[in-house]
């Protein structure tokens, strides 16, 4: 009897809460409409920014990567960094609110400004704007029916890392050396030796090779897919499953399977591939015919940025051609800012070529698929159906 | 203690409830209505395989515990001097001080494809055998890091010392006593061990094997940094809730593993586990 009642309490308990719990849902915070700021007024001390790990860089790590003391310094706006590890964390951040800014990649800033948490930027009152590469002044991921909502960061592709040792004098043109079982310039089989990115996001990558190898499937955008385009890419990464051991998910792992585990090829970052040049890796890599993924990060401001005139003075020093460059080549990223490519010394003149400055028309930018297809048809594959469809190619289904 | 509870409950209902709302495909938002509709996105051929393998994999890791963890706990508990005893228990306990993710890395670098121990066995002569290993479709892989053999063995090491304490406990009240009335009646020494010595201690292999299973079934770094990429529970959960936003759908994973934990614990209370901790 004792205990029975102390099962029903139990029950109660959990009841009550699921009630509550329900009550509170519902409700979400409508965006808040107003025009962009029309002056910086005096700096209030401070500017809280959400940032990738490696993006605000003030010297702790390396003293010669450091854009933040100059800018604390000359404005007194001191600088916090809250760093995020996924898009998800800064949208998640962004929605609890309390912070000015966020270098927000092009999955979480769409979604961001459709929440509203995000504030209009007036590009008058940044006169770096000038200087920002023509190509991304009106981006989509950051330019919504004309309005700028952010300034541009870095951007990046994934390029097609390789083992120049084993491809030799004819590097791979396409990105087929990970998608169809082949035998390479050493005379092996691919099987085995290539990687692919375990994010549901590389069907993309897929997507991105039937557009340009079976265009009776007519895919245009490869966020963007209907029912028959998104199983054609399913079919072709189950095929790829029968080539790779392991998907890569870390880069840190990434670098240790080229060097330890025999892969030879595998999308990958510039990031990975600057680090195992610095090591004296035998590996390059290339942006294959098919063109590439990539990102493409903007500084946004919290709609209720509680310092808003210091945010302001940040994203003018963002586009700084010094910061600019330093970051570009302390990331392995492109610099938002074409100035920066010249005569840094850190990134050095061919850092932007290096990190794929020159391939912006080859790249299909990340961004977070829906259901909108964006040409008026609502028939594509969400987002998390990519999620489950991916974890079951995965798991060799 | 009120709080406490209310707290662990509160965050279990609120976990059981997100479980019966479902993803609008259209916005990609919650939708806060009750549905059965996530359960039964839950049950699709390659979510069971999921679960099947990770819950195979938690049985292997605990039967193979308690192979390699009664002889050593016995001979703790029955042989070992004073100072071999100390001795062990050190060595036992000596990696839990190490971080659980630097022993993780290490291993991968042990087993890995040009790896100190694929090097020992080539240089043995064993490739051969090690190859015939690999080329099973169901648990081998391109080399051991990247197969499920890895992942067993490095879950194996990891649990290990959660295994052993449990039995040794339990191997220490088994009264001498009763291991001599034994011999003295004429059983041989394995009629002993196996009518004597293991049902007294039955109860500590139980609580062992709660440690080593619940804590296979829950991890998602081990499958994460070794073995061919397939999925486990706990990287399901991670991926549903953390980049694709579909808590429902995660809730609904979690509860798997609960519900089969109660059951495993229900189980293990009648034979009794409860008793040895």
């Amino acid at each position: 009897m004792k205990a029975k009642s102390v099962v029903t309490k139990v029950f109660a308990v959990l009841l009550i809460f699921s009630a509550f719990l329900s009550a509170c849902a519902g409700g979400q915070a409508q965006p808040t409409e107003g025009g962009p700021m029309q002056s910086i007024g005096d700096g209030e001390g401070e500017v809280s920014i959400v940032a990738w790990a490696g993006y605000i860089e003030r010297g702790e790590t390396d003293p010669n990567y450091d854009w933040v003391t100059d800018f604390e310094q000359a404005t007194n706006c001191k600088v916090t960094v809250k760093v995020a590890a996924t898009s998800d964390e800064m949208v998640a951040l962004m929605n609890e609110g309390g912070f000015d800014l966020v270098t927000a990649s092009g999955d979480a800033s769409n979604r961001l400004i459709a929440a509203g948490k995000i504030q209009e930027i007036n590009i008058n009152l940044i006169p770096s704007w000038s200087k920002v590469d023509e190509r991304l002044k009106n981006a989509p991921w950051h330019t919504v029916n004309g309005k700028h909502y952010g300034v541009p960061y870095q951007w990046g592709p994934n390029v097609l890392m390789y083992n120049t040792e084993v491809f030799g004098s004819t590097p791979p043109t396409s990105w087929s050396v990970v998608f169809e079982e082949q035998t390479l310039p050493d005379g092996q089989s691919n099987k085995g030796r290539v990687q692919a990115y375990d994010g549901a996001i590389y069907i993309a990558d897929a997507a991105l090779y039937l557009k340009h190898h079976k265009p009776e499937l007519g895919i245009k955008d490869p966020y963007a897919l209907t029912r028959d385009q998104f199983n054609a890419a399913i079919d072709l990464l189950r095929q790829q499953r029968t080539l790779i051991g392991r998907y890569w998910h870390d880069a840190f792992i990434q670098m240790d399977d080229f060097k330890n585990e025999g892969v030879v090829a595998s999308s990958s970052w510039p990031f990975q591939v600057n680090l195992l040049q610095l090591e004296g890796q035998p590996i390059a890599s290339v942006v294959p015919v098919e063109g590439a993924t990539g990102w493409a990060d903007t500084t946004m401001m919290h709609v209720d940025a509680p310092h808003p005139n210091c945010a302001y003075k940040w994203l003018e020093h963002s586009l700084n051609p010094k910061l600019q460059g330093d970051l570009a080549a302390w990331f392995g990223s492109v610099p938002a800012v074409p100035e920066a490519c010249t005569g840094n010394a850190l990134l050095t003149d061919t850092g932007c070529e290096t990190n794929g400055f020159n391939n912006f028309e080859k790249i299909a930018f990340w961004k977070t698929p829906t259901t909108d297809c964006g040409d008026g048809r609502q028939e594509c594959v969400p987002y998390h159906e990519w999620t489950t469809a991916y974890i079951a190619v995965i798991g060799g289904r | 203690m009120l709080w406490m509870g209310g707290v662990y409950l509160g965050s279990l209902a609120t976990l059981l409830l997100n479980s019966f709302f479902y993803l609008d495909g259209f916005t990609g938002l919650v939708v806060r209505r009750f549905t059965l509709s996530t359960y039964q996105q839950l049950f699709t051929p390659s979510n069971m395989d999921i679960v099947f393998r990770t819950a195979g994999m938690a049985l292997a890791v605990t039967l193979a515990t308690i192979i390699l963890a009664f002889p050593l706990s016995y001979y703790m508990s029955r042989y070992a001097s004073k100072r071999q005893k100390g001795l062990l228990y050190l060595a036992v306990l000596l990696p839990l001080w190490s971080s659980y993710l630097v022993r993780v890395y290490a291993w991968k670098l042990i087993l890995a494809k040009e790896g100190i121990l694929s090097w020992f066995i080539s240089h043995a002569g064993a490739q051969g055998l090690l190859d015939a290993l690999l080329s099973n479709p169901v648990i081998g892989g391109s080399s051991l890091s990247l197969s499920p053999i890895g992942i067993f063995v490095v879950f194996t090491y990891v649990w290990l010392p959660y295994m052993i304490l449990p039995i040794h406990a339990a191997l220490e009240r088994v009264p001498r006593s009763l291991l001599e009335a034994s011999s003295d009646l004429g059983a041989k020494p394995l009629q002993t061990a196996w009518n004597v010595i293991l049902p007294l201690s039955f109860p500590g292999v139980v609580a062992g094997s709660i440690f080593t299973f619940s804590l296979t079934l829950g991890d998602f770094i081990v499958p994460s940094v070794l073995g061919n990429s397939s999925f486990f529970i706990g990287q399901v959960v991670l991926s549903h809730q953390g980049t694709s936003g579909n808590i429902p759908l995660a809730a609904a994973f979690t509860m798997i593993p609960i519900v089969i934990m109660i059951v495993y614990l229900l189980i293990a209370r009648k034979l009794g586990a409860f008793e040895a901790l």
